[in-house]
């Protein structure tokens, strides 16, 4: 009985594993940049997450509320929520990224000026939040009002553009694992946003990440929070579901 | 001029603004002719190979370029690239190499349309221009050692 339980077991366990061939950008790191993401008191990204629980438990705006006032105990309240980002939002009609709610919930619900898209405090509020669902695996919302955009981002994706005539897939789909020049080439897997990046010396969001590709590619620029750039991350995030998310993570 | 140029079987469409290119013709998988009627010059096109700015090719090449480190291993090590393919061949893989692997992901260095979201400052121009293509070209074709093959 037991011998039979074991070999079915096995058998339902080698086709998945063996399928899910997708890494982290983790995995693509030397074991010292490695080491910086794993010990908190190494990873840069820490400190962000330590002024975004500063600006969480902040009064701000007209309101004179913070966000702990609505919402309570980020530990408890925001757990798993960055696992089911982009998310369509009712009140736009349009989907959503987790920074977008967080600047939502600042201008509408506080009554607080807005953060700059890239600034360093929405960067830090959105690593906080982000932080509360590390090692959660990223569990895609299911509202089929994002499917239209959710197939925008597949074509995004998978669509040559700019002077060098790539497209994204190319790299991270056909050429993963290989090296353009020094830089291993990872499968772009949005598991630890925003996360700290050693050449940027700084927290940086995935839509940052994304202009820095195009910009290689010499392509236009996707703005961060623009329609399309929610789209692509729509689309990775459904590549991504069942990954662990590691924010903050430290990449080269 | 507007003649020789009506008479080029599958020229390249000039868009209003685009650079004009040299007009050229692919023939049995290779553009036979020089796309400037100037003599490449090999020293001055080993630069644009090496160069990460301009020519970007060890990107994705390696080659018999032992000072440069970081060479990318995403494409055929270029060494011995003028025993294996003609002059010609080699034009066509520079010109456009779309045309001999749709999917390929070499960039397409002498062609300035067709072209999705191009950034600003590199709209309707072409990755090199007429005389670098015929640069790397000629210093291609003087890379006979085989042994990489
Ligand atoms: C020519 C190759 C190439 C193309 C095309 C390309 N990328 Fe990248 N991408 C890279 C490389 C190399 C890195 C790793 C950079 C580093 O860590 O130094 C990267 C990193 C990433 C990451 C970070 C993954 C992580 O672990 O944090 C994401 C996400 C990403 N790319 C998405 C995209 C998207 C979306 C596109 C298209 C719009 C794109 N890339 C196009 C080469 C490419
Ligand atoms: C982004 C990647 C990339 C870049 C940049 C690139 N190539 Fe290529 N190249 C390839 C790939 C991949 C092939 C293999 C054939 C194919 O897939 O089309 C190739 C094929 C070739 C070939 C034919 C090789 C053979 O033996 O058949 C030559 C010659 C060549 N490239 C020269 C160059 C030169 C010179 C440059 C720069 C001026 C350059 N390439 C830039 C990816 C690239």
């Amino acid at each position: 009985m037991n011998r039979l339980l074991v070999i079915l077991l096995v058998c339902v366990a080698l086709p998945a594993s063996a399928q899910d061939a997708r890494k982290s950008g983790f995995a693509f790191m030397g074991p010292d940049t490695q080491a910086m993401q794993t010990d908190d008191l190494a990873n840069p990204g820490m400190l962000s997450v330590l002024e975004g629980e500063a600006l969480w438990n902040a009064k701000a705006g007209t309101s004179q509320k913070s966000c702990a006032a609505c919402h309570g105990d980020a530990p408890q309240s925001m757990k798993g929520v960055a696992t089911r980002y982009p998310a369509f939002d009712d009140t736009t009609q349009a989907p959503l990224d987790l920074a977008g709610r967080i600047l939502q919930c600042r201008t509408e619900r506080q009554g607080a000026l807005a953060f700059q898209r890239e600034g360093r405090e929405l960067l830090a509020l959105t690593s906080y939040v982000g932080h509360q669902s590390r090692n959660m695996t990223i569990a895609p919302s299911q509202d089929t009002r994002l499917a239209a955009a959710r197939a925008q981002g597949a074509a995004l994706y998978s669509t040559r553009v700019g002077q060098l005539n790539f497209s994204c897939a190319q790299c991270h789909d056909d050429n993963a694992g290989g090296h353009l020049g020094a830089a291993p080439i990872p499968q772009a897997h949005p598991t630890g946003y925003p996360l700290y990046r050693l050449e940027w010396q700084s927290l940086g969001s995935l839509q940052r990440r994304f202009r820095n590709c195009l910009s290689g590619m010499r392509a236009e620029p996707i703005p961060a929070g623009s329609a399309d750039a929610i789209a692509l991350e729509l689309f990775l995030m459904d590549r991504a579901a069942g990954m662990k998310l590691e924010t903050p993570a430290v990449r080269p | 001029m507007w003649r020789a140029l009506g008479l080029v079987a599958g020229l390249v469409s000039l868009a209003a603004q685009a650079q004009t290119l040299a007009p050229y013709r692919i023939e049995k998988g290779a553009i036979a002719t020089s796309l400037t009627g100037v003599k490449g010059d090999p020293a001055k096109g080993r630069a644009i190979v090496v160069e990460r700015q301009k020519g970007l090719c060890l990107l994705c090449h390696s080659g018999p370029f032992p000072e440069e480190r970081f060479q990318g291993d995403l494409a055929p090590n270029l060494a011995g690239t003028g025993s294996r393919l003609s002059e010609g061949e080699i034009r066509l893989r520079m010109v456009d190499s779309t045309k001999v692997n749709e999917k390929t992901i070499m960039p397409p260095y002498y062609r300035n349309e067709g072209l999705e979201r191009v950034a600003a400052n590199y709209k309707a121009k072409t990755l090199l221009n007429a005389q670098e293509i015929e640069d790397v070209i000629a210093f291609l074709v003087s890379l006979k050692d085989d042994t990489q093959k």
